[in-house]
Formats: structure tokens, C-alpha cells, sequence
């Protein structure tokens, strides 16, 4: 019998029910919560007089909806505020731990569950958001879900699932010097497409993924769905334990050393078969940032803007055409030349301690350029805590950044924090969907490093172009 | 949710591609903790501009909506798919679709009808000639069609997906139904427990 991939090892292991004719249920370990895609959920159970199944297996946060304001201030759009009462009523009712605004554990759900330990290899996890494919780098089978399953979840504690297909997408070689997690997995969608990965869970290998931290293989597990995949994942190695030890929802000790053992397993067999591979190289990636609307649309920090004349498809002529439009570019242009009106560093993607600290490095003893609005949005309250334990953010306060409160801020910007028509961003965080920062907003995504230089530059810029 | 058969209207021609959820429903429109009302939402930031399809007298009223490919993708907000419903729309025929999307759409009775592109192509092209063109999408035979000029396609659902349509089955019941096997499942389970990890938790500091 041929090995199983990662990904087939965590269903073999999950499998509740197979029955003949209808998709299989599969058992969920853990069930992340958040304000914006539970409220009708809960409406339903309360609906149907149905009890949260395992309410010790469901954690809730506020996040995509809580001002980045001092805690001090109350939340002032009343749609908002009622918004995030009704997460913290509707768990206090159905017995749910919930981290609610300024709580030492709220933050991005992506980011918490990770820096709390309770997202662990081999698990299942979902949550109503569809960047939840971020937890795969633990070798977790992670996926976004929509409000009906959400629902289905806090019932039943399971999913009806159909298996997907496995695709391995091999990063090759050592990424060159300055080229950040963000910029492989900006690589390996502009490769795939904005579909490529459809139907598919990808697993991450290969001597650059093995070479990131935790943290940039969640950079790269997060942007999965941009490809159209519904999760991706990375196999378990010492990075992996090593960053999960001492962690509060780990154990401690000997029971440590035999959870780590059965993590361990958790990764592809050597003979595995993936239903599709690609291999990317390495060190042919370049620092990178969006120039369109919708994430595959890549071009190099060095290159041009991309003309519509360059593309055989009349439908990828039409788009990006559109795409230009929107994003009020030229054909031609220098990326390098390219005015800026607001940086934001933060989301789901970027915002967790390594993050910061690449920004910040960039930024010490500099200043934002005048005509820029540059913000930092930490992930969580622990990061923000982190960050200032290390004075992080008196670097970037005195560069002339906002040091803001945890959120997904200006990610989807559902809060105050979005962009004004026509003006254009280098973000960190994962979609530049038109609108996505805030109406007529144009989003361009970027690394923290060049999202770093390109505010003191006024343009997009990288950082060792700052302060020549 | 209701069973649904057959969807018979007419159909508005949304010629594009990639079209996320962000674009279906904004995200001003999240906030809200009610079910219903998103139709107003409904790619808000296009239906400002006059010239925009869902905006032509002719196309008021269709339950149709065609569509390019990768129609759906992005954000899991199942808001999407209440805002196409409470419009009006009852289903969308695309060349492809974002899998949330799909998957959410199912549990709310909007049929997803995945056609090839050049018939998604074909589609439009009979709808913009003539915009009171009657279209029929039916889950139990699964094609879609244009009667009037004998247009046929098939399409595939998977047989769950369509029994539950056909039906108006709620997943959730039919989930319970295997109880059994779920305490099974759990008495061997070793995925940890969060009870008393974070005892302050659940109120604000
Ligand atoms: S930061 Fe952005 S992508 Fe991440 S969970 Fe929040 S809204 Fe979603």
C-alpha cells in the first residue's frame, strides 16, 4: 500500500461516519469564533433549542469588528458595538470562552489560537473565516467555513465533508536575501492563479518552506485560499514543537514529549501520491507586491506595471484592463515610482512579533514621508505586549506611525480603519480585492519590509533604499 | 431551508470574472446580527453606477444570475449568498465558483449550476439578444435551459447536495441522526480539552 499524505493522515483520523452515498462526517478538534460570522449561527440553535455540542472545544475572539482605538474609548458605531455585545452574550449563554475587546488574549483569531497553543499538528480546525488555512502550518487540517456551518459545528461538533484532492507545491533552493515569506507565497499564487488551487489542500515543502519560521510558514499557509485552495498545510518538523513547547494550551513535561511524539507523525510519507505537484525555485523569487485586484496579480518590486497587451487571453485582457482602471495605473509605470497615500501593517498575514520587528528595523531613526498615513495594527494583545516589551513601538511612534490596538483593522476595513476613495496602500495583509480597505480604496500587498521602507520612502520602495 | 425543483425566470448577464464576496456584499454590510435585509447590499459599490447591469430596467426581476468564472471566491461570508437570495436570485450559473461559496450557497438553497465556459458564453449571449428570454434551471433532471430556443445543458451536483435541495433537508438533523457515532468518535478522541485553560476568560477587563 502506497504512504498517506499529511493531509490524509488527519482525515483517516477524523472520520466520524463514511456513509454510502453521502459525503463523510468529519469529527472537528477545535471550533474558532468570532463576532462577525456567528450571530445568525447562534440565532439558529437558539432557534432549534440545540445546546454547543462541546462548548470545551470552541474559543471565541472579537476581532474583525473592534475599533483599533485606545480601549478606553467606546465603540461608537452602534451596529458595531451591538455586534460584538451579542458575541460575548450569545457565549456567556452557550458556556463558550470568549475573549472580548481589550482581554490579554483577544486578537486575530488567526494569530491567538497559534500563540496560545491550542492550535496543534493532527488537528482539525475551523473557523467562519476563509483564512483559517493559517493554523496548516502546525500540520493542522484548517479550514474556512461559511455561517450554516458554523452553526452545523456548534451543534454537532462535525462537518459533512467531501475529501479534496492533494496538491504538493515543492519551494526548492534558499530564497535570496531579503525575500520574505510573503513574497514565496505572493510567488506561488501568481504561478497557481486565483484558482489553481480549487478543490484542492496543498501541502507546503521543500528546502524554503523548511527554512521559515512558524511564523512565515503562517504567512504562507494563510494566503492558500487566494490560490483557491480550501487549506494548506506544512508537516511537522522541530520548528514546529519547538515553537509550541511552554505554550498555554500545551502541556507541560513528560506529557509534552508524548504529545510531540504523536505530532511528529504528522507529516507526508516518503512514497506518499499527491493528486498534483508543482516546484517552484526559490531563489528566482524576488521581493514582490500586487499591482491589481485580486492577489495573483504580481509583479516584482523592480519591475513595471503589467499592460493588458501582454496577455494572449482576451478574458485576462478584459480583466486586467479592469484591474488597471481600478487601480488607476499605466502600463509602463515603475513600481519604484509609484506615490503612496497609507502603509498598513497588520492582518492575519503579517502582524505577529517577526513582523514587527522587521518593520521596526526598517523604520528606527527614519520618518514616515509627509504625505503618508502609516499605521501598525498588532495581531493580538500578547504581540502588542511583545512588541512594546521590546520598545518596538516607540521606534515606530517616533518614526511617525499609529501604534494602534489589536484587529483586523484595516484588512477588511469593517472598523473606522479604512482607505478614502482613490487613495492607494501598500498593506500587509492577504486581498486586494477592489474595495476590500475601504470604498474606492486601492490596495497594493506587500511584505512588512517593504511596507516598512516604502512609508518612509513615500513610494513603494525596499529597505535598503532607505536613508541613502 | 425550502425544497427546490425548478428555477424558471429570467437571467441578468454579470460579465465578469472573479467576482469575490467582497464585491456581493461589502463589508460596511457585515455588521449586522440579523439574517435578512442584505438584498440592498448587494454589490452595493457597483449599483452606484447607473450603467451597472442589476440596474437596467430590463433585468429587474431576474432570478437568474450568469456569471465569469471563479464566481464567489475570497471571504467565507455566507452573507454573500443572503444578499443574492434576498434579492431575488434563486440561482447562478458560472464556469467555476469559490468552494466556500458553493458549499454555503447549498445549505441555503441557491443552486450553483458550473457549466463550461463557452455555454456560460452561449448563455449570456441569448439573454443580452433578448433579456425576457425565460431560462430553467432544474435540480431534479440537472440541466439548464432555454426552452425557447431548445437549449440544453447538464450540469452535476454531487447526489447529497441535490437530495438536500430537492428536499429541503436540514443538514443539521440529518448530522443528529448519528449521534451514535459521534460519542463514539469522541470516547477515543485525544484532541484537548479547553476547559479551565483560561478561567478569567468571558467578560472584559
Ligand atoms: S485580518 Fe483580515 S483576513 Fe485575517 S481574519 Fe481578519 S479580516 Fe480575515
Amino acid at each position: 500500500m502506497a504512504g498517506r499524505t499529511l493531509y490524509e493522515k488527519i482525515w483517516d483520523e477524523h472520520v466520524v461516519a463514511s456513509p454510502e452515498g453521502e459525503p463523510t462526517l468529519l469529527y472537528i478538534d477545535l471550533h474558532l469564533v468570532h463576532e462577525v460570522t456567528s450571530p445568525q449561527a447562534f440565532d439558529g440553535l437558539r432557534l432549534h433549542h440545540r445546546p454547543v455540542r462541546r462548548p470545551d472545544r470552541t474559543l471565541a475572539t472579537a476581532d474583525h469588528n473592534v475599533p483599533t482605538d485606545p480601549i478606553s474609548t467606546p465603540v461608537s458605531d452602534p451596529i458595531s458595538r451591538r455586534q460584538l455585545e451579542a458575541l460575548e452574550e450569545n457565549c456567556a449563554e452557550f458556556g463558550i470562552t470568549v475573549f472580548p475587546r481589550g482581554h490579554e488574549n483577544q486578537g486575530i483569531v488567526h494569530v491567538i489560537g497559534p500563540e496560545l497553543g491550542v492550535t496543534q499538528p493532527g488537528m482539525t480546525i475551523v473557523c467562519g473565516d476563509s483564512h483559517t488555512s493559517t493554523h496548516g502550518a502546525f500540520g493542522a487540517l484548517a479550514f474556512g467555513i461559511g455561517t450554516s456551518e458554523v452553526e452545523h459545528v456548534l451543534a454537532t461538533q462535525t462537518l459533512p465533508q467531501q475529501r479534496a484532492k492533494t496538491m504538493s507545491v515543492a519551494v526548492e533552493n534558499h530564497a535570496p536575501q531579503g525575500v520574505s515569506a510573503k513574497d514565496i507565497v505572493l510567488a506561488i499564487i501568481a504561478r497557481l492563479g486565483t484558482g489553481g488551487g480549487a478543490g484542492h489542500v496543498i501541502e507546503y515543502r521543500g528546502e524554503a518552506i523548511k527554512g521559515l519560521t512558524m511564523e512565515g510558514r503562517m504567512t504562507v499557509c494563510n494566503m492558500s485560499i487566494e490560490a483557491g485552495a480550501r487549506a494548506g498545510l506544512v508537516a511537522v518538523d522541530d520548528s514546529t514543537i519547538g515553537y509550541l513547547r511552554g505554550r498555554a494550551g500545551v502541556p507541560d513535561g513528560d506529557a509534552f514529549e508524548v504529545a510531540a511524539q504523536r505530532w511528529r507523525t504528522f507529516v507526508s510519507d516518503d512514497d506518499a501520491v499527491f493528486d498534483s505537484a508543482i516546484v517552484l525555485d526559490a531563489s528566482t523569487i524576488v521581493p514582490s507586491i500586487t499591482w491589481g485586484t485580486n492577489p495573483a496579480q504580481v509583479v516584482a518590486l523592480s519591475g513595471v506595471i503589467p499592460s493588458p497587451e501582454q496577455f494572449d487571453d482576451p478574458g485576462e485582457r478584459d480583466a486586467t484592463a479592469r484591474s488597471l482602471a481600478y487601480m488607476g495605473l499605466t502600463p509602463g509605470t515603475e513600481v519604484r515610482s509609484i506615490p503612496l497615500d497609507v502603509v498598513f501593517i497588520g492582518s492575519c498575514t503579517n502582524s505577529r512579533i517577526e513582523d514587527l520587528r522587521v518593520a521596526a528595523a526598517v523604520v528606527e531613526g527614519r520618518r514616515v514621508a509627509s504625505r503618508v498615513r502609516a499605521l501598525v495594527v498588532p495581531g493580538s494583545h500578547r504581540v502588542k505586549a511583545q512588541a512594546e516589551m521590546e520598545g518596538l513601538d516607540e521606534i515606530f511612534l517616533a518614526a511617525g506611525f499609529e501604534w494602534r490596538e489589536p484587529g483586523c483593522s484595516m484588512c477588511l476595513g469593517m472598523n473606522p480603519d479604512h482607505l478614502a476613495p482613490g487613495q492607494r496602500c501598500a498593506s500587509t495583509s492577504n486581498r486586494n480585492f477592489e474595495g476590500r480597505q475601504g470604498r474606492g480604496g486601492r490596495t497594493h500587498l506587500v511584505s512588512p519590509a517593504v511596507a516598512a521602507a516604502s512609508a518612509i520612502m513615500g513610494r513603494f520602495a525596499s529597505p535598503d533604499e532607505v536613508g541613502r | 431551508m425550502k425544497p427546490v425543483h425548478v428555477v424558471e425566470g429570467r437571467a441578468v448577464p454579470l460579465e465578469r470574472s472573479d467576482v469575490d464576496t467582497d464585491q456581493i456584499i461589502p463589508s460596511d454590510w457585515l455588521k449586522r446580527v440579523e439574517r435578512t435585509g442584505f438584498g440592498r447590499g448587494l454589490f452595493s459599490e457597483w449599483r452606484d453606477d447607473p450603467g451597472f447591469v442589476l440596474n437596467q430596467a430590463q433585468f429587474v426581476g431576474a432570478s437568474i444570475l450568469v456569471a465569469g468564472p471563479r464566481f464567489g471566491t475570497g471571504s467565507s461570508r455566507e452573507h454573500a449568498v443572503w444578499a443574492l437570495m434576498d434579492f431575488g436570485f434563486a440561482a447562478v450559473v458560472a464556469p467555476s465558483f469559490g468552494d466556500i461559496f458553493a458549499n454555503n450557497s447549498s445549505k441555503q438553497g441557491l443552486v450553483i449550476v458550473q457549466v463550461a465556459a463557452n455555454d456560460v458564453d452561449e448563455l449570456m449571449g441569448l439573454v443580452n439578444a433578448d433579456p425576457t428570454t425565460l431560462v430553467l434551471v432544474d435540480v431534479e433532471r440537472l440541466c439548464v435551459e432555454v426552452p425557447q430556443y431548445g437549449w440544453h445543458r447538464d450540469f452535476t451536483l454531487d447526489p447529497m447536495t441535490r437530495e438536500r435541495l430537492l428536499n429541503g433537508w436540514d443538514d443539521i438533523g440529518l448530522t443528529m441522526r448519528r449521534e451514535g457515532a459521534i460519542a463514539t468518535y469522541e470516547a477515543t478522541s485525544v484532541a484537548p480539552s479547553l476547559a479551565g485553560l483560561f478561567d478569567d476568560a468571558g467578560h472584559a477587563p
